[in-house]
């Protein structure tokens, strides 16, 4: 098998046991981005040469551990090949977020999770494309050009972490990292058929990571399989002072806790998630899905969130609010591109956004601007933010008769490249299932659960807040029933 | 309900965003129809309810007062497109 192929606990065993080397490992990644990124855009950033570097220095640790004895407890992402969105600052390399007001931007500093992984000693292949500021459903708005997704070239791998998705999916990443404000690691995740969590709220540390929406910002893992997941979320996860909303929890073991069993176990089923306007065989994966929970011995039963067709309306309006906060920072002073040719101060901050951002970030910091505006903020902001409330007591409503709630993750497999570009709003549907979890906090993971027309299907567990090792237990008991984690794209 | 190019560039204007007049055509449309889907909110009683402004159970995060370095000015300064004597150079802020 070639070494790209392998998850990232089959090859940190084969890295323990010196059956493999981290140089070889890297090397075949890096080999395996130059055959296909080429087709499939993942990366807007490669660092091959400071990769080879970190696996060179991973090898040495492998060999003083074995001559040493095999006493101490290795990291396990150790010599681990990943990649990381470029919302994620890592210090040094280009951070653009997607963007021309970033082309240049060279972080300071080092992001908590980038840090983290560093500690452990993993290696850091390059920034992967996103749609600009994380905002957008397919990647295509990024200001520099769109990923394809690795099943079909001539879709998208959904977003905004369509390049870290599709990386992963096309063996271009052992692993990688993305960032989800409505759904951002969990959809490309399902799109391209692998595994993408969004951990709890306060989780995972906003430090580093460009903000969005910073009520609903988090951080999360994307990987070939479930294993893997709990494996990079154990070592990203954790209190940072900061970050203000980070939680201050003692982080679980979550590889160990995989194999616990579901025996019991409560599943909700809410109906609100099977809309019409869903494609029907999406909805027969997920179903089949369901039944085999059933046949692990979890308990299914219905459960209802009433306010589900209102978190769309609901987000669009508290994280462009946010946005728009956020990204006024943006003024060419301090960073970023600044119009060279502006005769006074308010010209420079016109020009320099006026350049500086694409369509779609203009039209939410517009949206946001006016919902925060006097005379609207009770009708718009404020409304929804009261909404938002609703949307958490339904699931913690739920939460008291089902210990997980399962769904589609999303209501449609990839669509076409361009497909939805002319209306936003149609763009902003395909985060109707991923979206109530941001605006509750709560943690959710998308894992394969089948095929539509070729394309890959996303089944969505959900677990109550700070619940992420029993949805990586359900995910990993569903995982291990089925053979949807052995599936490849045919791309070569 | 139909945003007017007036307030368009109102909003534009407070956003510190130059729009060119293709855009701020597109936009009152486009922001026209979002704003009209997100006004189904208004169907929910919400009367007695409370605005939920974080996802975490977390009141006033406090630190101790300690002094630590901070970034180096260098690395701060690095991005800038105008940096003199250690400081951001800006244009005019005040008219005299």
């Amino acid at each position: 098998m070639d070494l790209y192929q392998l998850t990232i606990h089959n090859a940190a065993e084969l890295l323990r046991e010196g059956e493999i080397s981290a140089l070889e490992l890297t090397q075949s990644v890096l080999d395996r981005i130059v055959a296909v990124d080429n087709s499939v855009r993942a990366y807007l950033t490669l660092l091959p040469e400071v990769a080879l570097e970190q696996a060179r220095a991973a090898d040495a640790r492998f060999a003083a551990w074995r001559k040493a004895g095999r006493a101490e407890l290795l990291p396990p992402l150790l010599g681990i090949p990943l990649a990381i969105k470029d919302v994620i600052c890592v210090e040094g390399v280009p951070t653009t977020c997607g963007s021309r007001i970033l082309e240049n931007f060279h972080p300071p500093f080092q992001a908590t999770v980038v840090q983290k992984l560093l500690d452990g000693g993993a290696v850091i292949l390059g920034k992967t494309n996103t749609d600009e500021f994380a905002m957008g459903s397919s990647t295509e708005n990024s200001a520099y050009f769109t990923t394809r997704n690795p099943w079909d070239l001539s879709r998208v791998p959904g977003g905004s972490s369509g390049g870290s998705a599709a990386a992963v999916a096309a063996g271009e990443a052992s692993g990688a990292l993305g960032s989800d404000t409505g759904g951002s690691v969990r959809q490309p995740a399902a799109f391209c058929g692998v595994v993408g969590m969004k951990p709890t709220y306060g989780r995972v540390s906003r430090y580093g990571l460009v903000a969005f929406a910073s009520s609903l910002d988090q951080i999360g893992p994307l990987t070939r399989d479930v294993t893997d997941c709990a494996l990079l979320l154990e070592t990203i996860a954790g209190y940072d002072r900061r970050d203000s909303n980070s939680i201050d929890a003692p982080v679980p073991h979550y590889a160990a806790e995989l194999k616990k069993g579901v025996q019991g176990l409560r599943v909700g089923v809410p109906q609100e998630f099977f809309v019409s306007g869903m494609t029907p065989e999406v909805e027969i994966a997920v179903r089949q899905a369901i039944d085999a929970l059933a046949a692990l011995g979890m308990d299914v039963r219905e459960v209802s969130l009433p306010h589900t067709a209102y978190g769309i309306p609901t987000y669009y309006i508290i994280a462009t609010a946010e946005a728009s906060t956020n990204l006024a920072r943006y003024d060419g002073i301090r960073y970023g591109y600044s119009a060279p040719d502006a005769t006074d101060l308010m010209e420079g901050y016109f020009k320099s956004r006026a350049y500086g951002f694409g369509s779609e970030v203009k039209r939410r910091i517009m949206l946001g601007t006016y919902a925060l505006s006097a005379g609207y903020y009770d009708a718009y902001y404020l409304k929804a933010q009261k909404v938002r409330t609703l949307i958490r007591r339904d699931f913690e409503r739920a939460f008291e008769m089902a210990d997980v709630i399962v769904t589609p993750t999303t209501p449609y497999v990839a669509f076409k490249v361009g497909e939805k570009v002319a209306d936003p709003l149609q763009m902003y549907l395909s985060d109707v299932f991923t979206i109530t979890l941001n605006l509750a906090g709560l943690p959710g993971l998308s894992l394969p659960c089948g095929f539509a027309d070729g394309l890959p299907v996303g089944l969505q567990i959900i677990g109550p807040a700070l619940a992420e090792d029993v949805v990586l237990r359900v995910a990993y008991a569903y995982e291990q029933s089925t053979e949807w984690r052995l599936r490849r794209p045919p791309i070569s | 309900m139909s945003l007017t190019r007036e307030e368009v560039e109102h909003i534009a204007q407070l956003a510190r965003l130059g729009l060119s007049e293709a855009e701020k055509e597109l936009f009152a449309s486009q922001l026209s129809a979002i704003l009209d889907y997100v006004r189904v909110l208004q169907e929910l009683d919400t009367e007695s309810v409370p605005p939920t402004t974080t996802a975490v159970p977390l009141e006033n995060v406090w630190f101790e007062d300690v002094v630590e370095p901070s970034l180096p000015r260098d690395d701060i300064l690095s991005n800038a497109p105008d940096v003199v004597d250690g400081f951001f150079r800006v244009r005019a802020v005040l008219d005299f």
